[in-house]
């Protein structure tokens, strides 16, 4: 175990630097001339910042130049500067990354919630109507586009039956609490102000259920297969013939059995949230890292999308790397070399 | 009482199965016979902007007075067309990679692994993105960017299989009898490993629908007037209380990739019992 822990330990700076060398190359193609990369159309008549862009990126230079001039200034944190925002994008990108972790992990705890309870229901209840609502609830969560699903939650609940918050993080109106994690939620508790804690929860609810929908129906297909094999064993019997009551047996002898595949899949389920966000923010103009990108891509602004697409990269590296090893230490039975 | 079992059981294999086809079955005739199921061009300003649903236009008009259901209709000529290009292209150079490398093992097999590894370790939306947006806009290099994604999907697949069929008996028995390596790779391990990939691949296609169509929403894909579902979508958007704009393209979507998915479920409880 402790060697296959080392062993992925020490391919992650290989897979980084792999990343760093495809988003390279994919400035390399943007139509032939990478300056249209670097600077923007409007900027590309001022042979000052021309000249300077040069300079920076190496661009005068041969390509495996390019390269380690590249990974150089990424090293120091320097991934360009945007078109449209003008800021560095690395500071852009570390701005944006806690909105985008808030409504993932709102996403995480709807999507865990949901699919466990479901996943236990469609298994204790199998092929009844539970069950065959559970299929289609999942099924469904993985047909249905996020950004169509997002579009249609707001109009219902938001405009139509005015019961839930427009897009955006919170009201208006309300004071903005003084950013110090940059997470709302954490920030309106540190101000200790409960209507802005309240209010950004609200917020959450119908975003996170678009996004978690999807990730709700994986877990819950997941729990229900582990659950029926679990409460097949022979210590399902022993238990219930010595009376334990049906709600002891589910959830305490076999959905504790359960839950490694379960925490496994969630973990693994980031990578689906990160995509989605992308979608889900765009819709509910979540100043997270997803709505970032969508406007970098639509105003061609290749730095930010660059810059977004290696984030991206390593922390959906790092999750699965936690991911696995989680997996294996608290699965004694896997035995990797 | 066997009878009983064996019908429920049979229900359930293929109640989705059915529908799963019929829905696919309906696109696949939007597919050819779009032009034939509307009377309005997807093109033409047919009637005033933002018309709610009437009998004359089902699904209402868009903000450019063009009818949303022949709109919607001849979406289905792009999305299908362009899911069934990338899986092919996809499984085409996956499939071949993930055979020569878990056929001939050693570095090859090692770089090619390590290239499935890196391009595995994006999520799949944000490198599409990217890729599409270093390309251009455009559905072509949309199409490009995602068999740039997809293909190492079925590389890791085939390479699993190619080790698995290389071990058993009759390839021993092809060797001894003097076979050529290229023989031996095609004739008597390739045929025994495409069933899986298959089987994924056609489940793939509704993932795919909708990845192509959210590159179109954010303005990767289709460009206008295309009637593309994704890019509908987002004219839908920008139109936000004309729900009926983004309604035909968004259920276009969920019912086509509701169908794959179908299908997918079922073939995967036909080759998967146990989760039954």
């Amino acid at each position: 175990m402790t060697r296959y822990i080392i062993r992925r330990l020490f391919a992650m700076p290989f897979l980084v630097l792999g990343i760093v060398t495809l988003a390279f190359l994919l400035t390399t193609v943007t139509k032939g001339d990478p300056l249209t990369a670097i600077v923007s159309e409007r900027q590309m008549n001022n042979p000052e910042i021309v000249a300077a862009a040069k300079a920076r990126w190496g661009l005068d230079r041969s390509l495996p130049e390019r390269y380690v001039i590249y990974v150089g200034n990424l090293l120091t944190g320097d991934m360009g500067t945007s078109f449209i925002t003008r800021r560095p994008v690395g500071q852009d990108i570390l701005f944006r990354l806690p909105a985008t972790m808030e409504l993932v992990i709102a996403a995480m705890l709807v999507g865990a919630t949901i699919g466990i309870a479901l996943g236990v229901l469609a298994a204790y209840y199998r092929n009844t109507a539970t069950d065959h609502f559970a299929r289609l609830f999942a099924l469904f969560g993985s047909s249905i586009p996020v950004f169509w699903l997002g579009l249609a939650v707001l109009f219902i609940f938001s405009v139509k039956l005015g019961i839930m918050p427009g897009p955006g993080r919170m009201d208006a109106r309300l004071p903005q609490p003084p950013e110090i994690t940059r997470f709302l939620t954490i920030d309106a508790l540190l101000a200790g102000d409960f209507r802005v804690f309240i209010d950004a929860l609200w917020h959450l609810i119908l975003p996170s259920f678009v996004l978690g929908w999807a990730v709700a129906g994986t877990i819950s297909r997941l729990v229900r297969a582990n659950m029926l094999e679990v409460l097949g064993r022979e210590f399902i019997l022993t238990a219930r013939a010595k009376g334990a009551g049906e709600l002891r047996v589910v959830l305490r002898h076999a959905l504790r059995n359960t839950l490694v595949p379960t925490l496994t899949v969630i973990g693994y389920s980031f990578a689906y949230l990160l995509t989605g966000a992308v979608l889900t923010e765009t819709i509910f103009s979540w100043p997270g890292m997803g709505s970032y990108a969508v406007s970098a891509a639509r105003g061609l602004d290749f730095p930010a999308i660059i810059g977004v697409t290696i984030v991206g990269g390593v922390v959906f590296l790092v999750t699965n790397l936690v991911t696995d090893i989680a997996y294996v230490v608290a699965n004694p039975r896997v035995r990797l070399g | 009482m066997a009878t009983l079992l064996l019908a429920r059981r049979h229900t359930w294999l293929s109640l989705p199965l059915i529908v799963g086809l019929a829905v696919v079955g309906f696109w696949l005739l939007a597919t050819l016979l779009a032009p034939q199921m509307t009377a309005f061009d997807p093109l033409d300003m047919v009637a005033r902007r933002l018309q709610p649903p009437s009998w004359q236009h089902w699904l209402g008009t868009d903000a450019l007075g063009r009818d949303v259901l022949a709109r919607t209709l001849h979406g289905a000529r792009h999305s299908l067309p362009i899911a069934v290009v990338v899986v092919s292209v996809a499984v085409a150079i996956g499939a071949m990679l993930g055979a020569v490398s878990g056929f001939l093992g050693g570095q090859v097999d090692n770089a090619i692994m390590r290239l499935v590894d890196i391009t595995l370790s994006f999520p799949p939306m944000l490198l599409a993105m990217a890729v599409a947006a270093s390309l251009g806009p455009g559905l072509g290099n949309a199409t490009i960017a995602m068999v740039i994604v997809w293909w190492p999907v079925y590389a890791r697949l085939m390479r699993a299989q190619v080790l698995e069929v290389r071990e058993r008996e009759h390839v021993e028995a092809a060797v001894a009898a003097g076979a050529s390596r290229p023989r031996i790779l095609l004739k008597h391990i390739l045929p025994l490993c495409w069933t899986p990939v298959l089987i994924s691949a056609t489940m793939d296609l509704g993932q795919v629908i909708l990845l192509a169509a959210s590159l179109s929403f954010i303005g990767l894909g289709a460009t206008p007037p295309t009637p593309e579902w994704g890019s509908m979508i987002s004219d839908g958007a920008a139109q936000f209380y004309s729900w009926w704009v983004a309604f035909g393209p968004g259920l276009a979507i969920l019912t086509i990739v509701l169908g794959f998915n179908f299908i997918g479920d079922a073939l995967h409880d036909h080759f998967d019992p146990r989760s039954k």
